[in-house]
């Protein structure tokens, strides 16, 4: 910096204090109840009668300044100069007057074309992850993958159709970003890493040799450069070793696909925290709008909502039916590549007689 | 910035030529590209940032390489991306994305929104994510020069840089008591003391490897921690819940007492609650906090009014051992006090003592605890064993009975290390 003046270091958080909406500093740690008025909106209520409806707004996530400026165009007009976000990157206006709701959400539709949804049984914006707009390991989109997936489904966004919510999310590599959700999608690749022997230097061979999984990396010299060589047969084509060394290459174009998991989730609500499970495989890595990847969640969606009772997530009913009943009725085949496998692998069999016959 | 004045911008690659893209500007979602389109007739990297990924769309391949790049006194917080097509496009030849600690909460003034797009803007593109998977505010597309500038410019607005790499990761949490009743304890506020607390550890790598903290008011978990922290902070409570029965009561009317079996009653995960007449009938004791029947009743019934925390550990995905979910540590703790909040750092301390001075490279807190095994942990930070840290009790007969071994040298004192969840019994022992 030329020996200019550095600014503060170290500030940490942003003073969250200064940027609460007037009724949530009011009444912060003393509200009652809320309400779910219809899709889209809530109604917070405090204990002195205060309330608060608050609106959700899909966004795309990724914005321009001009598209943040008009977001905060439409806050300072009817929310006092004050928003924020969900963590599945919807905006969240608030306006304590009853009659101020509908002229919002007027706004917030012509102005930002935005969708008015995902609270409560609906399915919420998709957690997504950066993919071909700005990661260095992806072998997909995010953006444009949610995108199409969120035309396909704007409807069960703007509504509350499902026996309880509908997280989704997608990753454009194995590593994962996009992490547990009700649906999953993630690319999958399917050959050992193409190793780039004359630009290894770049990496930490150590590095590159621990970080295997499943120990099939080993330190090799190749035309008298110092390298590694990977072990076909053990390589089970995860990438963990392209993410840490770039001449490790994983993807391919030609032959990368992607998969659908079900059934994760984080909340404690009834049953524990649930980690998704493989349901559909070998799907296109089809751009720009992945219509075959729309039509597998479409089909699983519409199955969990005609089959699913109030309140149980998609993981809580498929195992109220059994996997058996969610392949029959989603029609996608139950294959040898479901069953897993490692250290873990006997626990997940069905270590009883009960079976539905 | 000598390469990007030569750039030859040949007007193929300032002009937009995006096909592929254009299919997403259909359809009813808010669509990026037409957003970014705009854009790219102020910003013309926009347009060559488009270009690129059409071509990544086209050739179903990505074309950004990751490298390394740090602002003065820091030692992450920017993700460094170098374009493979720099002689093409010649303005993504650096084109970095700045990590920035949102506000707890992700609440906003939009003075302090505005204050954000236009420093971004003025030494960027502009271009904001709201927000990442990280819990970061996310700003794209900086060169060298404008990282460095953008960031002084961020850090002079009371903005700071979020965390990458082997280190602390930028917190997040719920909204909490700000907006929720459910929320119990003020995980805005903790948020913001803890990332303010080990603020250095965020900024600068010294950990094995990343270590993530999520913090979310109760059991529901709005801030996705169970499953995407290695620490989750969870809010719960001792003691009763409160039951107001009028509003059982109004509630069995408006819904049916069928509805409340169906929903309430029988998805119960202790089976703790049951039904006479039109009072709801509750054995706290068997209550493990799920938040379900509340989250149904919710006018009816609240958390408890001996509020706390239940902190757990260790969950990330896949790589490298398969899934690791988080796991409780404690089973509660209250969080109210500036000594709540002290016990909870020294535990924060001891964890990272231990798994940073035993674990190997790029080993999660989730992966040395399965490696070492809970027991030899729990050893490890001083904390004693509680049968709600478990599903069930060992089945495996093959044990190290430590009292029943023989003994050490003749002489020499078994060290009993200090126990963070037992008071000390006299400062004589010690």
């Amino acid at each position: 910096m030329n020996g200019t003046k550095l600014a503060p270091r170290d500030q940490g958080a942003p003073d969250y204090t200064k940027f609460l909406h007037p009724a949530m500093a009011r009444n912060y740690g003393k509200w009652d109840y809320h309400e779910r008025i219809r899709p889209g909106v809530l109604l917070y209520v405090a204990e002195n009668g205060d309330t608060l409806y608050t609106v959700r707004a899909g966004s795309p996530r990724t914005m321009s300044p001009d598209l943040i400026r008009k977001i905060c165009d439409i806050a300072d007009r009817y929310c006092q100069g004050y928003l924020r976000f969900s963590m599945r990157t919807n905006v969240e206006f608030m306006v304590e007057d009853e009659a101020d709701v509908e002229p919002l959400i007027e706004a917030i539709k012509t102005e930002l074309g935005f969708p008015i949804g995902g609270t409560g049984p609906s399915i919420s914006n998709i957690a997504h992850t950066q993919g071909w707009l700005h990661c260095n390991l992806p072998g997909t989109d995010a953006a444009g993958a949610v995108k199409a997936l969120m035309d396909d489904l704007i409807e069960e966004f703007e509504n509350e159709r499902f026996p309880n919510r509908v997280k989704i999310a997608t990753s454009c590599c194995q590593i994962n970003c996009g992490r547990h959700a009700d649906i999953a999608i993630i690319v999958q690749h399917h050959h050992p890493p193409r190793i780039d022997h004359t630009n290894m230097q770049i990496c930490e061979l150590p590095k590159v040799v621990a970080i295997c999984p499943v120990a099939a990396i080993r330190p090799a010299v190749v035309d008298g450069n110092p390298s590694v060589e990977v072990v076909e047969e053990k390589c089970m084509y995860c990438g963990a070793c392209h993410g840490q060394c770039p001449s490790m290459e994983i993807r391919d174009a030609d032959t990368d696909t992607l998969s659908i998991w079900v059934g994760g989730k984080g909340s404690n609500a009834r049953t524990g925290p649930s980690l998704m499970k493989l349901a559909v495989w070998g799907l296109p890595n089809n751009p720009p709008r992945w219509p075959e990847v729309s039509a597998a969640v479409r089909r699983i969606l519409e199955t969990y909502k005609e089959e699913g009772k109030d309140w149980e997530r998609v993981g809580e009913w498929i195992e109220r039916i059994g996997w058996q009943r969610f392949f029959e009725k989603t029609g996608f085949p139950f294959t040898k590549y479901h069953i897993e496998d490692g250290p873990q692998a006997m626990w997940t069999y069905n270590r009883s007689t009960h079976v539905r016959i | 910035m000598a390469e990007k004045n030569q750039g030859d911008n040949s007007p193929d690659t300032k002009e937009l030529n995006t096909p592929l893209l254009d299919e997403l500007e259909e359809g009813p979602w808010p669509s990026f590209v037409t957003d970014l389109k705009a854009l790219s007739r102020k910003k013309p990297q926009v347009a060559q940032l488009l270009n690129q990924l059409e071509e990544s769309y086209e050739d179903r391949w990505n074309y950004w390489t990751g490298t390394v790049l740090n602002v003065s006194g820091y030692g992450g917080g920017v993700i460094a991306r170098l374009s493979e097509k720099k002689d093409k496009y010649p303005d993504l030849a650096q084109f970095h994305t700045i990590r920035i600690i949102a506000p707890p909460g992700f609440v906003y003034s939009t003075k302090a929104l505005r204050n954000l797009a236009e420093i971004c803007e003025k030494h960027g593109t502009g271009i904001l994510q709201l927000h990442g998977l990280t819990g970061d505010i996310l700003a794209l597309g900086f060169d060298d020069e404008g990282t460095f500038a953008a960031a002084e410019d961020l850090m002079e607005n009371g903005w700071d840089l979020g965390g990458s790499g082997a280190a602390l990761r930028t917190m997040q949490c719920c909204v909490g008591q700000a907006r929720c009743e459910m929320a119990c304890f003020d995980t805005m506020k903790t948020t913001r003391s803890l990332t303010n607390h080990y603020i250095s550890l965020l900024h600068r790598p010294e950990f094995m490897y990343k270590f993530k903290i999520k913090i979310s008011g109760c059991a529901n978990d709005c801030a996705n921690a169970m499953i995407g922290a290695d620490m989750p902070i969870m809010g719960t409570w001792r003691g009763p819940m409160q039951i107001e029965q009028a509003k059982v009561a109004e509630f069995i009317d408006e819904k049916g007492v069928e509805y409340v079996i169906d929903n309430v009653i029988t998805r119960c995960p202790t089976r703790c609650i049951s039904l006479k007449g039109k009072e709801l009938v509750v054995d706290h004791e068997d209550c493990v906090r799920c938040m379900h029947c509340i989250n149904v009743m919710h006018k009816a019934l609240k958390p408890g009014k001996e509020r706390g925390i239940t902190i757990c550990l260790g969950a990330k995905r896949t790589l490298k051992i398969g899934d690791t979910m988080s796991s409780v540590i404690v089973p509660f703790m209250p969080l109210e006090t500036e000594e709540d909040f002290e016990k909870l750092t020294d535990l924060i301390d001891r964890i990272w003592d231990f798994w940073n001075d035993n674990s190997m490279d790029h080993e999660r807190i989730g992966e040395f605890i399965a490696r070492v095994g809970l027991a030899t942990f729990l050893e490890g930070v001083g904390l004693e064993p509680d049968p709600r840290m478990v599903d069930r009790p060992r089945t495996s007969p093959y044990i190290k009975f430590e009292e029943l071994a023989p003994g050490p040298f003749e002489g020499e004192q078994k060290q009993e290390p200090p126990v963070w969840n037992r008071e000390p019994e006299s400062s004589e022992s010690a």
